[in-house]
């Protein structure tokens, strides 16, 4: 009834805090500035963009060749399926098919890159609640993953090995042997890991119902992946769109039930056991055979060749000059990379670089939701939850 | 799944639709985006309960130079959509963020890296570039060194900002021999059946 305004005095005791971007459970350089009441977040909003290298506009200057070791420094703990994101839009656009050994080394090297990453983002996880020894152990395996990385492109992280039009050159001899004996040994270190943190009390204690995202919160917050599946959505790339030789592959969707972080970690676990049955029925299946298409106007002729032929020459020099012209069209096209839905918004001109090259970072949208997340939760709890989400600074500030 | 293409075509908003290489592509209108985008997602039909991407694409030579796409995911139908819409500088698109809340980093992104504007978007801050950055990178105007540089000024002991100083020129190779971009050889199209230059 009455018309003068009521002002009312509220003491509040709130603070905001510099989480980062110079702090080991930032996973990076995350600048998080964390508006606390007390002891409980009120509000998270984290700044990035501190590694931001503008991947995108130098891959338009770049030919379609020379943009490829880009992508493994967007997402460096996964590379090879960053690669192979844009290897699959380039031939798409390009309407060619690689060779069916391309697509077995290409598959079998995608399992083995989900394992690599997720034994990182399970074991730094346990490092950011309280668990030293897990990283010890997962470290040194991920090391023998590495080595067949290094055994297979070169270099143990930037790979370059998926390329447009199959991959850049066959697995060594003895090789798949030794994939196949680690391949044996690995569920065993599975189950070794998990007496540290499944059961761990403190570890259960961090992490159930912490971070709890319903799947409609989840789908509307663009999750995707261990995340989205951690959530009770039965949803995996490789399953129902599937792309290389995922179709001829027997393997389960773990789907998580409560979508807290203690489900995310232990979607990855599971995971990482249908990884291992994965590269032992691809090791199964592979035959020899060529491992890129075999039209020089695309894929390099033999380094034996160029010593000999005069054409192999000129192919060899004309594709790493001016390399190969793709046809005007846009695509996006998709892979299950180890932390979601990997993306590459790719269009062509006609020329022989990219016009657009749009990537779509798996972690950007899954860091966005830290602050639905992270609201009224501890400031311990939100070092829980970034690391359930599985951030890698290098795909998300690009 | 071709009769999705009908379905979406008779939606208001909606110009053209196409598939592309198994691709379902719609250019839409700009002002009907929120309408159109509400009937996406929650229609039985369409049920594209997720928007995976948002991309800029600078086409300088255009009025509309601004192309703006929504890729949008259905996993309960497991089917996909691209969503295509154009603008201009100075004209601003309809925030969608009321309907993912996903896509305010995406209209944040596209702000900074093209200088896009979207009105209704509460929280249109600078995302990936730095504090204070000035211009749009990813416009194809903008020079790919940028134009500032920073150091460690050791005297001054901070960072400090300089214009960019190349010790040698950019150098921008042209590749694209007349041989190999053309096409159609001067003479050719006389041997064509149909006559058509």
């Amino acid at each position: 009834m009455n018309d003068a305004p009521v002002t009312k005095q509220i003491q509040i005791d709130s603070h905001s805090i510099n989480f980062g971007p110079q702090h080991p459970a930032a996973h990076g350089v995350l600048r998080l500035i964390l508006e606390m009441d007390g002891e409980v977040v009120e509000r998270a909003d984290p700044h990035i963009g501190l590694l931001h290298r503008g991947t995108e506009k130098l891959i338009e200057y770049k030919t379609y060749i020379q943009a490829v070791p880009y992508f493994d420094r967007l997402d460096y703990v996964s590379p090879m399926t960053q690669e192979h994101a844009f290897a699959l839009a380039t031939e798409k656009l390009l309407g060619i098919e690689v060779p069916e050994r391309a697509k077995w080394i290409r598959t079998l090297f995608s399992e083995i890159t989900r394992v690599l990453n997720h034994l990182l983002n399970v074991t730094t996880y346990g490092l950011d609640v309280g668990a030293i020894t897990p990283a010890l152990w997962g470290f040194e395996e991920r090391e023998k993953l590495m080595e067949f990385h290094e055994a297979a492109s070169g270099a143990r992280l930037h790979a370059n090995y998926f390329r447009p039009g199959g991959v850049a050159k066959d697995l060594p001899a003895g090789l798949e042997d030794q994939i196949g004996a680690w391949a044996h040994s690995f569920g065993k270190f599975v189950d070794d890991l998990e007496t540290l943190l499944t059961g761990n009390r403190i570890w259960k204690q961090r992490t159930v119902d912490i971070g709890i995202f319903s799947a409609e919160q989840a789908l509307a917050w663009g999750f995707s992946g261990p995340c989205l599946r951690a959530s009770g959505v039965a949803w995996d790339l490789r399953r129902s769109q599937p792309y290389e030789m995922y179709d001829q592959l027997d393997f389960k969707v773990p789907v998580g039930r409560n979508g807290d972080c203690y489900d995310r970690y232990l979607m990855r676990i599971a995971e990482m056991r249908e990884s291992v049955s994965m590269i032992q029925q691809c090791l199964a299946k592979m035959k020899p055979g060529p491992v890129k298409v075999q039209d020089n106007k695309i894929s390099p002729p033999s380094r034996a060749n160029v010593k000999r032929s005069m054409e192999a020459l000129i192919h060899h020099f004309k594709l790493y000059t001016e390399g190969y012209h793709v046809p005007a069209g846009a695509t996006y096209t998709v892979v299950e990379a180890p932390k979601g839905e990997f993306g590459v918004y790719l269009v062509a001109d006609g020329t022989n670089r990219p016009y657009r090259c749009k990537i779509r970072a798996t972690g950007f949208a899954h860091l966005q939701a830290i602050e639905a997340m992270a609201k009224r939760h501890m400031l311990a709890d939100a070092v829980a939850i970034i690391g359930s989400l599985d951030i890698v600074f290098g795909e998300i500030d690009r | 799944m071709a009769d999705i293409a009908e379905m979406i075509a008779g939606l208001p908003g909606v110009t053209s639709i196409a598939w592309a290489r198994d691709e379902l592509i719609a250019n839409a209108d700009r002002d009907s985006v929120v309408a159109l985008m509400t009937t996406l997602r929650d229609d039985p039909r369409f049920l594209f309960e997720q928007m995976m991407e948002m991309a800029g694409v600078d086409w300088p030579e255009r009025a509309d130079r601004f192309e703006i796409v929504y890729c949008l995911l259905s996993v309960t139908h497991n089917h996909r959509i691209r969503v295509s819409i154009n603008t201009n500088e100075t004209t601003p698109v309809p925030s969608i963020h009321g309907i993912w809340p996903v896509a305010t980093w995406w209209e944040r992104e596209a702000f900074d890296l093209f200088g896009i504007g979207f009105s209704g978007q509460p929280d249109l801050r600078r995302i990936l570039t730095d504090y204070g950055f000035e211009g749009h990178p990813l416009r194809k105007d903008f020079p790919l060194t940028g134009y500032v540089e920073v150091r460690y000024d050791d005297a001054r002991k901070q960072v400090v900002y300089e214009p960019v100083k190349l010790v040698q020129d950019f150098r921008n190779f042209d590749f694209l021999s007349p041989w190999e971009a053309m096409t159609t050889l001067p003479g050719d199209e006389k041997s064509r059946k149909d006559g058509a230059a």
